[in-house]
């Protein structure tokens, strides 16, 4: 289950020139919602928005085309979009919500699903879940201190931050570039990102990320039924321009050789964890 | 790969019509209706049998049972008998049942509930704790007594720590979608097809780990299992699960408001990394079409 199931993989990017203006990538999960959102196909999404500081997340429910733009681009930490599943299904009382989430954060949707424990009315109102690929997340502080003390920049004049390449890259409005190797910044992961097995989102409808595809593009896996249709009737919209993965470079190989490698390490650590102590260990949530 | 629906075809007893047309040979038109009555319980024979216990609850777990609206009813129509429920079951004792849904906690001091949940145990061939009451105590913790016209029942405790239980549906109150899905494995693990039985065990087993578990859980076991094991990562669930919104997330994190806690176990529960079953996530899609087109 390194990729996860899929039936199908392909390298894509909007067509949308404002929709790319501001994306992270290929702008496919903002041209998937506003697709899905002018067509019917969900009432409104959770999105990531900027909360009340500069690049920290603030998870919404985006019922216009606008509040969608507004969600554009990769914040590196966290953002706690689950949250307002219920909240969507009830105070907002959406009947098709979107969702868009890390791996982990589709593995929480899917549980919402199958064991609804405190999500009442959620379970059948899940519309369209897109996954973002993740090697890991940060916590705020850690952002912080990336930016401002290793970078030497202000969080608030930064355009972009990206992770590519085997480097943190931090851009200015102003145009300054940094990059700091991903050595700096490994200690500064989010813990519990540590025993996640899942890089390329296998739980959502649809998957996408940056790695796989040249700049400006992104992977994209289809996969259920729900995933594909929408994604047939955008491409059939015209919403995005694809290449079939084969023809990229470098392709799902990179694609599978970092899955492997995140999947691997921290397996290893679930590992480590189970004689952490003196013939005691931490816990493992999997069964 | 729907569940087969029960035949429902089958010709009603002659017996039972000709007894009556034997007694009072001119209403014919009677006897009309006893044979469609027949025809139904005669589909009975294949479903399980269920009964709803009451404890010291509030009813609102059967509400969210109820709350299924049409698919209550079909429920009760394909895959369960209702032999056993205050006002819903004319039956005044616990009758033998394959499942038996408990609601609330116990009160030590009425003896008369004690007995009823010992005889619950013996009666049916599965116990399911039905909401939080049952499984955690719940709102009941904070009972003290003194209250008429029974001022000396002060004291409660979740049905686990009198009898074993077989499996748990946290929350308050639990989900009609949760009982729901529970509803539908419970029958395919008693009356499915080999593969059905598997993967209903495979979707039971984490709520019977939770029987096992114990019979408290609150936000408190988010911090001590989860947050403070180095597993959270942030997700949401638990704010999302939170009956009483007593949770919410600073810096990206679950923040407890934990006068606010009623001990429900939701948050815990729906954490994906309090417990996760990979065997079963991983076929989501497929479950979810199964749970949908035994519903139809």
């Amino acid at each position: 289950m390194v990729l996860g199931k899929y039936k199908t993989v392909v390298s894509a990017r909007s067509t949308d020139k404002e929709i790319l203006e501001k994306s992270q990538d290929g702008g496919i999960v903002t041209q998937l919602f506003v697709f899905a959102l002018e067509n019917g196909y969900i009432d409104g999404a959770i999105v990531t928005g900027i909360g009340d500081r500069p690049w920290k997340p603030r998870p919404y429910i985006a019922t216009t085309k606008e509040e969608i733009l507004a969600a554009r681009g990769t914040k590196y930490n966290i953002s706690p979009n689950i949250s307002w599943i219920k909240e969507a299904t009830r105070s907002f009382g959406l009947d098709k919500v979107g969702i868009v989430g890390t791996p982990c954060q589709m593995q929480a949707i899917r549980k919402g699903q199958l064991y609804p424990i405190g999500l009442r009315e959620v379970p059948d109102k899940i519309a369209l879940a897109i996954g973002i690929f993740c090697m890991e997340n940060f916590p705020y502080k850690s952002i912080q201190q990336l930016v401002e003390d290793h970078a030497g920049q202000k969080m608030q004049a930064v355009k972009k931050m990206e992770i590519g390449k085997g480097k943190f890259w931090v851009y200015t409005e102003r145009g300054n570039v940094v990059s700091l190797p991903l050595k700096i910044t490994h200690k500064y992961e989010q813990p519990g990102c540590h025993v996640c097995l899942d890089y390329v989102a296998n739980l959502g409808d649809i998957s996408t990320g940056s790695v796989g595809s040249p700049d400006g593009w992104s992977t994209v896996f289809i996969r259920t039924k729900k995933g594909e249709e929408i994604w047939n009737r955008a491409i059939a919209a015209g919403c995005f321009e694809t290449t079939p993965i084969d023809q990229v470079k470098p392709g799902l190989e990179l694609v599978t050789k970092l899955a492997n490698e995140k999947i691997t390490k921290n397996k290893k650590y679930i590992e480590e964890r189970a004689s952490y102590g003196v013939n005691k260990g931490l816990r493992n949530p999997y069964i | 790969m729907a569940p087969e629906p029960p035949k429902r075809e089958e010709p009603p007893k002659k017996e039972a019509v000709a007894a009556p047309s034997a007694a009072a040979p001119s209403e014919m038109k009677r006897e009309t209706k006893a044979e469609t009555t027949k025809k139904e319980e005669k589909s009975v024979t294949n479903k399980i049998t269920v009964g709803h216990v009451h404890m010291s609850g509030c009813t609102g777990c059967l509400v969210s049972l109820a709350d299924n609206y049409g698919g209550l009813l079909k429920i009760l129509d394909d895959y369960a008998d209702l032999v056993y429920g205050l006002t819903l079951a004319d039956v005044r004792h616990i009758p033998e049942m394959d499942v038996a849904l408990v609601e609330g906690s116990v009160c030590i001091q009425d003896h008369e509930s004690v007995e009823d949940i010992k005889t619950t145990r013996k009666k049916a061939k599965i116990v399911v704790a039905l909401g939080a009451c049952a499984c955690y105590g719940n709102i009941t913790r904070f009972a003290r007594g003194g209250q008429h016209n029974q001022p000396q029942h002060e004291s409660f405790v979740p049905i686990g720590d009198l009898i074993d239980v077989d499996v748990y549906i946290p929350a308050c109150a639990p989900t009609p979608q949760m009982i729901r899905n529970v509803c539908v494995a419970a029958y395919l693990l008693l009356r499915g097809t080999e593969d059905q039985k598997t993967l209903a065990a495979k979707f039971l087993k984490p709520l019977m780990n939770a029987a096992k578990r114990g019979t408290t859980a609150c936000f408190c076991d988010l911090m001590y299992e989860v947050i403070n094991q180095g597993l959270c990562m942030g997700c949401g669930s638990c704010a999302a699960a939170c009956p009483v919104r007593a949770i919410t997330h600073e810096w990206g994190k679950p923040q407890g408001q934990r006068d606010l806690c009623i001990k429900c176990g939701a948050c815990y529960n729906q954490c994906p990394r309090s417990w996760y079953s990979f065997d079963v996530m991983n076929e989501f899609e497929g479950i979810l079409e199964l749970i949908d087109g035994a519903m139809k």
